[in-house]
């Protein structure tokens, strides 16, 4: 199948007055229509650089799109001129934040937000765009939506403030929704009622959705595809039934095993960590950027860093140990 | 009883909902706490009713005829604030003189806001070169002395523009140029507020959201950022009003500002300048108008910084 959004070796810099921060190198994933692209990761892991280099929005300077191709339709994201990409963002791409706190302006009502993406890319009047964004809301699941669109947003509690914004960015029926973490602000209920929420107006709406999170929980719910980052790289790649059957990173193995289990009650047994940080931006490592933190490392590890390559098909994995044996492929 | 529906549950809690103030209204009782700010709006309503109100007792042509043979007459009944050095009715020249000096006041903060708000929010958001361009701009101009500036500009402008007519009436160009001269050269202060306003609230996040929905960096500026620094521009520019009236007075204190027979309330300062022991009622009523136009302003100038101010303490009796 076509996929409607693809990333071709993508490669994102930061130039810093430290050095320069190699934010994403050389990073390739697809989605297609329809379907759900899980991003997980630990922070800083340049998740949300990847897709904010899709919506073009990377501050510049410091940051720069050092090379790779961002395909939508097929068409390169990265020539367009910025009148254009004005008009593709809310409208074909939309996107969630990840704290709907700080993510609506305090002083614009509710209604005037929602409305004023609709008004510019529609070209509706304020009347239709009002009756929109009533239903909307009714869709989002806000009661009382005729009386709440002239809410402030300090009068929305945190799940429906994240609710509004959802609504905001369905408002121009878009082909793309990238999702940063939208859930990590709200608690488990919420979270389970957004991701309900995003599943049955994906299967209504029929349109693709990126969901950065590093909630694996999260993602066997929700996503089709996975793909794994860690320190800029994609270090694994596969169905979701995959990732959680049969996961060939050390990383993605670890991630696993730090998941609370409700079916296992290994109740006098801490969960299981992963030593340390992701390297920050500015380490470069010759090896493999995990191979520090890794249980499986070998000689050849520290010095080479492995390419991502198709293990089975439509299963990919950068590493040079096969996890099952302990040994080097 | 226990509703089934959620519209059930909705009708049955709405009964008993307390309205919620709408963020006007907090400001609004924020503002009627403050005593002299409420005091300083009475005042002002009093003196723009003197001013325009008055003008339906005399007419413009009572403000400037002059009688030579009354000249320097104390307060009577016929005159009641006296008579100046050409024997013109003080009561009359305060009433039209009022209407310049307030006149002036508000459309030079006009001008100072929106070039203000213009070149802060520019600089603010763009950053890079044209923050620093418009910033080395606005440091220059603060380089200036303002009373300087003023006076030179006066002069050379003062004299080049001819008397306009307004409705009925006819106003010395000069006016103009004070509004003008008065308006470029306050606005330093309001563009480096705004300026440091946007240079904070364009790294929100809401900011960001904005662009993503593709809004343009127009509608950011003016719609999504500037409603958020509008409580500094407000508290700002009620101030600035008071500035410039004392500036006008000044200007025209000196000869400089609107010319006569077009009374301010600062050029009849100066034609008082040399009767200050002899003819007190000259300069008495005029300075009067000038300090309690000037006082009020800037009471509620300060009403507002506590009333916008989202942080302020409010305790709810």
């Amino acid at each position: 199948m076509q996929p409607i959004l693809e990333l071709q070796n993508l490669e994102v810099n930061f130039h810093t007055l430290d050095g320069v921060v190699h934010a994403v190198n050389g990073v390739s994933y697809s989605v297609a229509a329809g379907k759900t692209l899980g991003v997980v990761g630990e922070s800083g892991c340049g998740k949300s650089v990847s897709v904010l280099s899709v919506m073009r929005l990377i501050p510049d300077p410091p940051g720069k799109i050092k090379q790779g191709k961002i395909l939508f339709h097929g068409e390169d994201l990265l020539e367009y001129d910025d009148k254009r990409m004005e008009s593709i963002r809310g409208s074909e791409i939309a996107m969630v934040f990840q704290d709907p706190m700080t993510s609506l302006n305090p002083v614009l009502t509710i209604g005037k937000q929602l409305t004023e993406g609709m008004m510019v890319h529609q070209g509706i009047s304020r009347k239709e765009a009002t009756d929109r964004a009533i239903d909307l809301l009714t869709l989002v699941g806000i009661p009382n939506p005729a009386e709440r669109i002239s809410d402030y947003p300090h009068q929305f509690s945190g799940g429906m403030r994240q609710r509004a914004m959802i609504a905001m960015a369905l408002s121009c029926s878009p082909e793309i929704l990238i999702a940063d973490e939208p859930t990590t602000a709200l608690d488990v209920t919420i979270q389970a009622q957004i991701v309900e929420l995003t599943k049955s107006l994906q299967e209504r709406l029929g349109m693709a959705v990126v969901w950065i999170t590093h909630d694996l929980g999260v993602v066997a719910d929700l996503a089709d595809d996975v793909v794994v980052m860690y320190a800029g790289y994609i270090v694994e790649e596969a169905d979701v039934f995959q990732i959680y059957e049969n996961p060939l990173h050390p990383y993605t193995l670890s991630l696993l095993k730090s998941l609370p289990r409700v079916d296992r009650r290994d109740q006098n047994k801490r969960l299981a960590t992963i030593p340390g940080f992701p390297p920050g931006g500015l380490t470069v490592l010759p090896g493999c950027p995990f191979a520090p933190r890794c249980s499986f490392t070998v000689e050849r590890c520290m010095h080479e860093n492995p390419q991502l390559l198709p293990f089975e098909a439509d299963h990919k994995v950068a590493c040079w140990v096969d996890v099952s044996t302990g040994r080097e492929r | 009883m226990q509703a089934t529906s959620e519209s059930d549950v909705i009708k049955l809690q709405e009964g008993f909902k307390a309205q919620a103030l709408t963020p006007k209204q907090l400001v609004w009782r924020r503002f009627l706490r403050h005593k002299m700010a409420v005091v300083g709006v009475v005042l002002i309503i009093i003196l723009v009713l003197y001013s325009f109100g008055g003008a339906f007792v005399f007419s413009e042509a009572d403000a400037n005829y002059t009688e030579t043979s009354i000249r320097l007459s104390p307060p009577s009944a016929e005159h009641p604030f006296g008579t100046d050095t050409v024997g013109r009715d003080i009561l009359a020249r305060t009433i039209y003189g009022g209407q310049i000096s307030l006149l002036i006041g508000l459309s030079a903060v006009i001008v100072e806001v929106i070039v203000g708000v213009l070149i802060g929010a520019i600089a603010g958001y763009y950053g890079g070169w044209i923050d620093g361009l418009l910033m080395r701009f606005t440091e220059a101009m603060f380089n200036i002395p303002q009373l300087f500036l003023l006076l030179v500009m006066a002069k050379f402008f003062g004299s080049k523009i001819p008397t306009i007519d307004v409705g009925n009436r006819e106003f010395s160009g000069s006016v103009i140029v004070i509004i003008v001269i008065i308006g470029i050269t306050s606005w330093m202060y309001l563009a480096r507020i705004v300026r440091a306003n946007f240079l904070s609230l364009k790294e929100r996040e809401f900011v960001l959201a904005a662009h993503t929905t593709g809004t343009s960096n127009l509608s950011i500026i003016f719609q999504h950022i500037l409603p958020n620094s509008i409580a500094p521009i407000i508290v700002s520019g009620t101030l600035s009003v008071a500035n410039a009236i004392i500036s006008e007075a000044y200007i025209s204190f000196l000869g400089l500002g609107v010319q006569p027979p077009t009374a301010t309330w600062g050029n009849m300062l100066e034609g008082a300048y040399n009767y200050i022991d002899s003819a007190p009622w000259m300069w008495i009523f005029p300075g009067t108008l000038i300090v309690l136009t000037v006082l009020s302003i800037n009471f509620v100038g300060d009403g507002l910084r506590d009333a916008l101010d989202p942080h302020a303490l409010v305790e709810a009796k």
